[in-house]
């Protein structure tokens, strides 16, 4: 039950500031909105006895991606603007688009069967994930990727900015 | 005897009971336990720093060669012990003043964000021996930590931004890169810790929560065993707190005060009860990590003792950072950002493979005496080596400067 009403509350929160990140008529005000969405998140992963992922949101997508996010913005002339317009003449085909995504999303959501496990989440369920991460016959191969992938973004922002 | 032995546990029983007895359900009396507990732990330390800044103020005082608060003018208790009482009145009763052209809604929650995120921290620091002394012995442990100390970040950037002033503003923008190049060094550092841990207490332990941590200082306190990480997490610390000498978020010479400029009475007091409650969760997280926590004498036999040495440990290092204030001249930006990113970054980036791979080399079987042991061998060897690369590189840059050019200092 209070399970029940904390996911009811986190859902309302993330989704009412998702509402607001596309609506704030100021670009400051959308990013803040979106920090809050990602809090939400953050919450429903606590819910799902994912502590790690929870702290990994606040950490990564509010401490890092969001500071770049507002970086981004104060370099850009709208937020100068205490205004700016919504839309642009693209809207139409955006819209076209954005409803062709909702019904398949939506018509995967229905069709799939969602798996449910009866035994709750184990106190050790990190172990589990830091063994799995790592362990070769599991998913040590594609987390090595991803650190290459990243390794490679850090070495091209290098090259992009280096004085010649 | 027995209460004793461990009275804060044993006054929470005796709550309970209290209200057990008065015709609660015991699930209702849990519940309001813990909404009890979580008061006491959120609440005494922005109590406990009234205290502690009149400790700063005192010791401060002192290193300049003053008297700090006293009694002299106007009567503020024996030794000035009242002046920080005085000071909250005063800062409560003083006007609001708003600024023309803020954004409100981001200029008023900034303040209050910085006070949640200091207060949040203290829910998984370990108080004493047993889960019972901990708000909530997350299996995350010090990774929440690190997640909420992020929180000032934003609220340094929605200070600066909506404060409509170009001083903030340049403020926020040297918060950002301070407190996100800081953050590196701390948590690599922090990782060796938690990389030796699992050694020290066995694989059963989960080396991320703060009580283990403590647990695995059992023989040696990890000061003495890893002395390179505990001195990277120290100064990256001082650089997350924007204490001198990294104090360029409010270089009062440059930026007046950096993000803070626009703020009067309560919620000026707010940043500052903020800023100085994060030195005081670095010190308690010092405390935790590198000097043991609540061990010291006789806490096997009387476990509420580790409350006491856990609180002296945490005066100590605010002592230390006390003394960093008030002595060290604040760097250059440049010199700040090539301290981090050309010292400490590849530093601890270096430790953490030496380390991580002559933890794994000791077999299973050490006592944990050899172990720290070589451990401490191979953080002096590291360090000495970074000493080496850094007077090189000296000898270097002094060769190629012109004779009578000044010599750049910075890492």
């Amino acid at each position: 039950m209070t399970q029940l009403v904390l996911f009811v509350i986190f859902g309302a929160i993330t989704l009412a500031a998702a509402i607001a990140v596309v609506t704030a008529r100021n670009l400051f005000h959308a990013v803040l909105w979106l920090l809050l969405a990602f809090f939400g998140v953050a919450g429903l992963y606590v819910l799902l006895e994912a502590p790690f992922f929870a702290a990994a949101q606040l950490f990564i997508y509010m401490g890092a991606i969001g500071v770049l996010i507002i970086y981004a913005l104060m370099l850009t002339r709208g937020v100068m603007r205490q205004q700016v317009p919504l839309v642009n003449d693209q809207w139409a085909l955006v819209a076209v688009l954005a409803v062709a995504l909702l019904a398949v999303l939506s018509w995967l959501f229905l069709q799939h069967t969602w798996p449910t496990v009866d035994q709750a989440v184990g106190p050790d369920s990190l172990r589990t994930l830091g063994e799995a991460l790592v362990d070769p016959g599991r998913y040590g191969f594609p987390f090595e990727v991803a650190s290459v992938l990243l390794v490679m973004a850090l070495i091209g922002a290098v090259t992009i900015v280096r004085e010649r | 005897m027995d209460f004793l032995r461990n009275a804060i546990v044993e006054i929470g029983l005796w709550i309970e009971g209290l209200l057990i007895n008065a015709g609660l359900a015991e699930p209702a009396a849990d519940v309001i336990m813990t909404v009890v507990g979580a008061f006491v732990v959120g609440f005494t330390p922005l109590m406990i720093v009234v205290f502690l800044i009149w400790m700063y103020r005192k010791v401060s005082a002192r290193i300049g060669g003053r008297m700090g608060p006293n009694s002299s003018g106007t009567w503020a208790g024996p030794w000035g012990l009242v002046q920080p009482i005085a000071d909250v009145i005063k800062m409560f009763t003083k006007e609001d003043i708003r600024p023309q052209g803020i954004d409100v809604i981001p200029y008023n929650l900034a303040p209050i964000i910085i006070v949640v995120a200091a207060v949040m921290i203290w829910a998984v620091m370990p108080f004493g021996p047993g889960a019972e002394m901990v708000g909530a012995d997350l299996n995350i442990g010090i990774f929440y930590v690190l997640a909420f100390s992020s929180a000032a970040l934003i609220a340094f950037l929605m200070a600066g931004w909506s404060s409509n002033n170009k001083y903030a503003v340049v403020g926020a923008f040297r918060a950002v890169a301070q407190l996100l190049g800081y953050e590196i060094p701390q948590l690599l550092s922090i990782l060796i810790v938690v990389m030796v841990v699992s050694s020290f207490v066995g694989p059963q332990g989960n080396p991320l929560s703060l009580q283990s941590i403590v647990e695995a200082q059992e023989g040696m306190i990890f000061l003495v065993v890893l002395p390179l990480p505990a001195l990277v997490f120290w100064l990256a610390s001082l650089a997350e707190i924007n204490a001198r000498p990294f104090e360029l978020l409010e270089a009062e010479s440059e930026l007046v005060a950096g993000v803070q400029i626009e703020y009067s009475a309560m919620k000026w007091g707010m940043f500052y009860v903020g800023e100085f409650m994060g030195s005081v969760a670095v010190s308690a997280l010092f405390a935790t990590i590198f000097l043991g926590g609540w061990r010291g004498p006789w806490v096997d036999t009387a476990p509420v003792l580790g409350t006491v040495w856990f609180l002296l440990k945490i005066l100590f290092m605010l002592n230390v950072w006390t003394f960093f204030q008030m002595t060290l001249p604040r760097l250059r930006i440049d010199q700040m950002l090539a301290f981090n990113w050309k010292f400490l970054v590849p530093l601890s980036l270096f430790a953490i493979c030496v380390i991580g791979v002559v933890n794994k080399l000791i077999p299973e079987g050490a006592t944990s005496w050899l172990r720290s042991g070589i451990l401490l061998a191979t953080n002096v060897v590291i360090l000495l080596l970074a000493w080496a690369v850094l007077a090189i590189g000296k000898r270097r840059r002094e060769l190629r400067a012109p004779a009578g050019a000044g010599v750049e200092v910075g890492a």
